[in-house]
């Protein structure tokens, strides 16, 4: 590995670099049901350089929040790791004690949980959801003045564009913006190498969406951490992502820069999600991707998305295509690009 | 024209106010006329910032929200006036999809309990083997697999499978009107697509009035008749989606349209865009409310308060810069409204 060794993006402004900050290895994330178990998150294998903006997007329900999660070894019965590896900065997350583990968030890895304006205590003010992190993750021979700490809350809250005064304030006082820009602030408070923001801005006017993400961004190139952003909005993932990653069915079906995926999308998937994306130019039939993804619990042989799939072929119900690399960066799993490039 | 939902000169602010209040108000809408029609059922979109007042809008509309000034009527009758069995036919006509679908459930039940429930209540099935095909229906609209998603916990499932729910619950009901407050915010593109073509096909085949509150402008276009765009509070532009969204008037839809991101990376945001000022609460602004952002401002706009201005027969704009257009003389946001058969109708007849 060289340090510090740019690798080409297409974003004016990254600064990737050739280390590795998230190796994701062969992940699956399983959910024992009475029913059977539902495989969730299925052999994820990805990685993330320092300083990348890696956007996953991919259909409801094909397991981007339960991958974010086991990232932060948040997964809560009756869902486990079953399987893999997740190597951040170097070290086995998945070989962590609890303890070891509590220390990590929030100072090595910091998660904006999907709804975060909700996951807000409505009886404490926000100066002390801001620094209640910061107080937690106190060796045992260090101590903070509470004119610090309360220095550090209002440190905190101009760079994600809030007054300082809304440390006073309680969360039903904000307006759900203000109220992400604060969950935003609680994430990169302890100055994290790697942001998981799962869909930070669903909620939210494109107005304030551009504000924070540029945010979010400006942040994030100040700590030269990594970012992961999950979201549905393939618009802000455009604008965002270096690199963007497309789930179906619990698998990875697909991985590149996002100007190459969004070009020449290769899996069958990707090229339906994009044509399905609406414009403002025309109006046109709407429609999405006819069918429904396969159960969880019960996934077919072979391919997950082959009964949707207009380029089947025999070979599809026989076997899981494995993944394959089809360029630079790029891998894409599906058998049409068996034989084309090396694997 | 049957109004079917009105509300005339509506207001509704929060916090308290007077000598001892102390706290500041917040207008959350501004004196605000507009029609829901039964006879021209159209797709309506409510567009506007984040904390603008979509959301205490629909609860006005819902009856739910007390208006502080004005009136809303339903058929034409004072809603506060209404016997019990004409607020229960309201309560069955008039179905939300509230916001957030991390608050719409009870953990404690199934989720079957969700579409259930109205079934029971309003006695809309006449056997077990019915009220069965009726949530399997509802639920195949929304692109959910009925055996995958019956019988679990709202915590089992994802946050876009627990939007889609209430949205199938709206859709099992067949009501008048639905007031569905952004209703596919946490789906993909392509089930947005498939969600809100289920949405059009009810307002098309059932006459069914839809109130779409989005942040999305792109699928606002492609399924609405109508949008309006709030703004602290008032309503900033109106009009069909064509003349609003192809050629926005308003200093703020202007940044609104602005700023959507386009899925295409090789075209990139410039730089952040100007934050709004909180720090002025909104009793004291005298003048225009965007004022204190707005690239086109003029000293008159931070003392004058704009009137809604027609810019043409289908669009209004609440901004100074179109005085010279006239004053509109109907309050009523939605004159400005058309639906897409009564423009192929009124160019038919041309
Ligand atoms: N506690 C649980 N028990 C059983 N199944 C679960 C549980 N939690 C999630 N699932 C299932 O796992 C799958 C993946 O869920 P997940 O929340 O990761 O999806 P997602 O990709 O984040 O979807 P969305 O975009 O809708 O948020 C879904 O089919 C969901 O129903
Ligand atoms: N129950 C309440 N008590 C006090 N203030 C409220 C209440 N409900 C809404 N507000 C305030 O009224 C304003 C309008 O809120 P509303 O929820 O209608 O906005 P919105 O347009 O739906 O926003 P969003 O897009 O974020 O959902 C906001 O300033 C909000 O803080
Ligand atoms: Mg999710
Ligand atoms: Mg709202």
């Amino acid at each position: 590995m060289s340090t510090e060794q740019a690798i080409t993006t297409y974003r004016e402004g990254a600064r990737i670099t050739d280390v590795d900050s998230l190796v994701v290895e062969g992940l699956s994330v399983y959910y024992e049901t009475e029913d059977g178990t539902v495989k969730a998150v299925d052999d994820v294998s990805f990685t993330l350089k320092q300083g990348e903006r890696f956007a996953l997007v991919g259909e409801s329900g094909s397991g981007k929040t339960t991958l974010a999660m086991a990232l932060m070894r948040l997964t809560r019965p009756p869902g486990h790791i079953a399987r893999g590896s997740v190597t951040l900065n170097n070290r086995d997350l998945t070989t962590l004690t609890e303890d070891e583990m509590r220390q990590a968030r929030l100072s090595e890895l910091a998660l904006v949980p999907q709804g975060a304006m909700n996951s807000l205590n409505p009886v404490m003010r926000i100066e002390r959801q801001l620094t209640d992190g910061i107080v937690d993750h106190l060796a045992d021979d260090e101590s903070i003045t509470k004119k610090e700490l309360s220095q550090t809350a209002r440190d905190l809250l101009t760079r994600v564009g809030l007054r300082p005064e809304v440390a006073r304030l309680y969360p039903h006082e904000l307006s759900g913006g203000m109220k992400q820009r604060v969950a935003m602030a609680i994430g990169i408070s302890l100055r994290p190498s790697l942001i998981i923001a799962d869909e930070p801005t669903s909620a939210l006017d494109v107005v304030v969406q551009r504000q924070i993400m540029q945010t979010l961004g400006r942040l994030q190139e100040g700590l030269d951490a990594s970012i992961m952003l999950v979201g549905h909005d393939m618009g802000l993932v455009a604008q965002f992502a270096d690199t963007i990653g497309v789930m179906y069915a619990g698998k990875l079906v697909e991985v590149g820069p996002v100007e190459d995926v969004f070009g020449d999308p290769k899996h069958p998937y990707t090229k339906l999600l994009i044509q399905s994306l609406p414009s403002l130019q025309e109006k046109k039939d709407f429609v999405g991707i006819p069918g429904l993804p396969p159960l969880l619990i019960h996934l077919p042989q072979g391919c997950a998305f082959e009964d949707r799939c207009p380029s089947r072929f025999g070979k599809c119900t026989g076997a899981v295509p494995e993944k394959l690399s089809v360029g630079a960066r790029r891998d894409v799993a599906c058998f049409l690009y068996e034989g084309e490039g090396a694997s | 024209m049957s109004a079917f939902i009105e509300l005339e000169h509506v207001t509704k602010t929060f916090g308290s106010s007077g000598l001892f209040g102390g706290g500041s108000v917040t207008i959350a809408v501004d004196d605000v006329s507009l029609t829901i029609d039964e006879d021209e059922p159209a797709i309506t979109t409510v567009a506007g910032e984040s904390g603008s007042g979509k959301t205490t809008l629909t609860r006005l509309l819902l009856g739910s929200h007390v208006p502080t000034d004005g009136r809303m009527l339903y058929r034409g009758k004072d809603f506060t006036k209404l016997t019990r069995r004409e607020r229960r036919a309201f309560q069955r006509e008039v179905q939300p999809i509230f916001q957030d679908p991390f608050e719409s459930y009870n953990p404690f039940y199934k989720v079957d309990h969700v579409l259930d429930a109205p079934i029971k209540n309003f006695k809309l099935a006449g056997s077990v083997a019915e009220k069965k095909r009726m949530i399997e229906d509802a639920l195949e609209m929304v692109g959910l697999v009925p055996e995958e998603t019956l019988g679990r916990f709202p915590h089992q499932l994802s946050g876009g499978q627990r939007q889609r729910i209430m949205v199938a619950r709206a859709l099992l009901l067949k009501p008048r009107v639905i007031l569905a407050d952004e209703p596919v915010s946490m789906v993909d593109a392509s089930l947005r697509a498939t969600i809100l073509d289920s949405i059009r096909r009810l307002n098309r085949d059932l006459g069914i009035s839809v109130v779409y509150i989005t942040h999305d402008l792109t699928t606002a276009y492609q399924i609405s008749d109508n949008i309006l765009v709030m703004y602290r509070g008032t309503i900033v532009e109106a009009g069909t989606v064509d003349a609003v969204i192809q050629s926005p008037q308003h200093p703020y839809t202007q940044l609104l349209i602005e700023s959507i991101p386009q899925p295409d990376p090789k075209n990139r945001w410039g730089s952040e865009p100007p934050q709004q000022n909180w720090e002025i609460t909104d009793t004291e602004i005298t003048g225009c409310k965007f004022a204190d952002r707005c690239p086109a401002v003029m000293d008159r706009c931070h003392t004058v308060r704009p009137a809604q201005y027609l810019i043409g027969e289908h669009q209004l704009a609440t901004c100074l810069l179109y005085e010279d257009k006239g004053e509109m003389t109907n309050p009523d946001i939605t004159s400005t409204f058309q639906t897409e058969k009564q423009a192929i109708t009124a160019a038919a007849s041309n």
